[in-house]
């Protein structure tokens, strides 16, 4: 690569991370902002308030906010578990097994993910109120774990397909029983892979708002996005702005933590060296 | 360690089509077995129908006296050793060593003490906490035979395990393989396509067609006394030159001359009219460089020289010759089964490295007819195979491992 190319390589990296970072300096931006600065027509605030803050963490929002946020890591925690768990089995097996059937899984789990969610969201409202699923958390982890199992086990049988049958095979021979060759050695190998997955389905889980709006209706279930719409200001015709900025950087917040953890988990590359190099 | 036999086993797949057609063989206690054959000959399913990571189809695999059609690999207790080593890339060298102790949950210290011993072995003390991205391709084939000698297993099996070597370090590692089954006297099954580690390793060779057992036999029977054209061709290397001849009496014409046949010989053949001769490279010579002493039993014919190539230690000539075309597309077909590309009929034949023959000129070559065999061009069949003695150079064979095994196990005792 010339050093002209890189240059424009290095130009072209800025301007991407500019564009996709803004939003998020905006909103933080925002939320330190006091509630009469707001309209100041400047980027940044006169002055540094975390009023917003502690108006969501202790003040007269924190009702709303503190059992929201609580309900969102159970929920989403929850769900993240089981759906990896399930569709590492799922994905065990359709990249390993030959059974019959198998196609039709993998389609019909595409197909779940290809429908949208305010389609299905209406007739589940009726049904989880008749079978007293609604404003619970498992009337929000079951709903979840039909946006996340598909992706799930699709990129988790993508993981598995690549790591070398002859490594399971060789521990059966050493003496494995499938269960151990998959848990001795299929499963540290496809580490990576798990986390990654996890990782993608907490995000989707953890974005969901359609659900958490439609399925809830007080604090015992109400996951953090949906709260958010609930914010009110100090009397209708004040916008409450600032307090759905501060609450929004903090459920940020975790996501953030997530990736920065497990980048070095997420980065594949284990398998090197396994098989000829 | 245990003996293998192999009774009319079959796999065929989905598709109905058999992978191993029959097989019956019996391998011996402490006996190294070569199964080897041209790409897609099923000698891979075969090992692996061994191990228990194929099913069989049909016929009755017993180890050790116990029938294992329907046992798990893990029951088997077999090692292997797969053709890409399949090391567990989390576990260091001495965990990957240990795993299978650490299935049959032997205690620590035990663990260590064989780790160890089989480190010894394979000079591998100082990778031990090493992983096995980081050690180079001969180290990590080092690793995976520590696994697999780590344990008392009844039979080593191994597949193709130097293909991915580069070619010094196979040498390296044949030798090591060769020298650790006497010293250990394991029974061994080794599946190859290399002449070369089917030759020098085994006691026996299997030759492996379509499926089906062509001959099984020590690597100087099947030299010597190949049972059909499929065995003369596909070992040695260059290999076996097929002449069509026409048989008048006892002596048979070839585009290189005449060859008479001795009476035993021409009892075998009498009573046909096209037939294929089969000769080695070496059986041939510059005549200009044949001592006359030898002359007699050999003729002597004069072909122009296509190619000649020098090595410096040996050289070889190509000529070509016409062949009828029902031979030649016989030819075709058996170059084509022996994974080569033979576009041309030529002879290739192994010349003294001093000889000035050029290329492109006409020579005299001296041929030693004593040796040569005559094949059936249809049935491929070798009709001038003297059984008996093929019997004794496998008998000869049998006798040196004898030997080789206690010598092995006179040195283990006095080095213990």
């Amino acid at each position: 690569m010339s050093r002209r190319e890189k240059n424009w390589w290095i130009v072209g990296g800025i301007v991407i991370v500019i564009y996709a970072l803004f939003p998020i300096a905006w909103i933080v931006s925002l939320s330190l902002k006091a509630a009469a600065d707001l309209n100041n027509g400047q980027f940044l605030p006169s002055d540094l308030s975390w009023e917003n803050y502690s108006l969501i963490l202790t003040g007269g929002a924190s009702d709303l906010f503190l059992p929201a946020l609580r309900n969102s890591f159970g929920i989403v925690l929850i769900a993240t578990a089981i759906s990896s768990v399930l569709s590492m089995f799922a994905a065990y097996a359709i990249a390993r097994l030959d059974f019959p059937g198998k196609k039709l899984i993998l389609s019909t789990a595409l197909a779940v993910a290809i429908f949208p969610v305010i389609s299905i969201v209406t007739p589940l409202f009726n049904l989880w109120r008749q079978i007293g699923l609604y404003d619970t958390w498992p009337g929000l982890i079951i709903p979840y774990l039909s946006l996340t199992l598909p992706i799930s086990i699709w990129t988790m049988s993508a993981f598995f397909r690549e790591i070398p049958w002859e490594m399971e095979q060789a521990a059966q021979v050493d003496g494995a029983t499938t269960w151990q060759a998959f848990r001795k050695v299929i499963v540290p190998l496809a580490a990576p892979g798990v986390f990654t997955t996890a990782i993608i389905a907490f995000f989707i889980a953890w974005n969901d708002f359609i659900y958490g709006i439609s399925l809830t209706s007080t604090s015992a279930a109400r996951p953090v996005p949906a709260a958010l719409g609930l914010f009110s200001g100090a009397s209708q015709f004040v916008e409450p702005t600032g307090a759905i900025a501060a609450a929004a950087v903090v459920v940020t917040i975790p996501v953030v933590v997530l990736v920065l953890i497990f980048q070095r988990r997420i980065v594949a590359g284990l398998t090197n060296g396994a098989v000829k190099g | 360690m245990a003996s293998i036999e192999m009774k009319n086993i079959v796999k065929k797949y989905g598709d109905g089509f058999p992978a191993v057609n029959d097989v019956s063989l019996d391998i011996d206690e402490g006996e190294f077995m070569i199964l080897v054959g041209p790409s897609g000959c099923g000698k891979s399913t075969l090992l692996r129908m061994i191990v228990g990571l194929e099913d069989i189809t049909s016929g009755d695999m017993v180890i050790g006296g116990t029938r294992v059609n329907d046992k798990a690999p893990r029951e088997r207790n077999l090692s292997m050793v797969f053709q890409n080593y399949a090391l567990y890339p989390h576990l260091t060298v001495y965990e990957n060593i240990a795993f299978p102790l650490r299935l049959a949950k032997v205690d620590d210290a035990e663990v260590q003490r064989r780790v160890n011993e089989a480190a010894d072995v394979l000079e591998l003390h100082e990778h031990l906490e090493r992983k096995p991205a980081n050690l180079s391709g001969g180290q990590r084939q080092r690793v995976a035979m520590g696994r697999a000698i780590v344990r008392q297993a009844e039979a080593f099996l191994f597949d193709e395990p130097l293909s991915n070597l580069d070619a010094k370090l196979r040498g390296q590692m044949r030798t090591e393989i060769s020298r650790l089954q006497r010293r250990l006297g394991i029974t061994t099954v080794y599946v190859t396509h290399d002449q070369t580690e089917a030759m020098t390793l085994g006691d026996r060779v299997c030759v492996l067609r379509k499926g089906k057992i062509q001959q099984v036999a020590s690597p100087r029977e099947l030299y010597e006394q190949p049972v059909n054209l499929f065995v003369a061709g596909f070992i040695g290397s260059p290999p076996m030159n097929f002449l069509p001849a026409t048989l008048s009496g006892s002596r048979l014409t070839t585009p290189f001359g005449d060859i008479d046949l001795d009476e035993r010989r021409a009892a075998a053949v009498a009573g046909r009219d096209l037939l294929l001769v089969g000769i080695r490279p070496e059986y041939f010579e510059d005549a200009a460089l044949v001592d006359e002493a030898k002359r007699p039993v050999g003729s002597v014919f004069t072909a122009r020289v296509d190619v000649t190539e020098w090595l410096g230690d040996s050289q070889f000539a190509y000529i070509p010759y016409e062949a009828p075309d029902e031979i030649r597309a016989q030819l075709r077909e058996l170059s084509k089964e022996l994974d080569s590309e033979e576009l041309r009929t030529q002879a290739i034949v192994s010349i003294d490295a001093t000889s000035r023959i050029r290329e492109g000129r006409d020579a005299e070559f001296w041929l030693d007819s004593r040796k040569v065999h005559v094949f059936d061009p249809t049935t491929g069949d070798n009709l001038t195979r003297d059984a008996e003695a093929g019997a004794e150079l496998t008998r000869l064979a049998a006798e040196d491992r004898v030997e080789q095994v206690q010598s092995a196990e006179g040195e283990g005792i006095s080095a213990a």
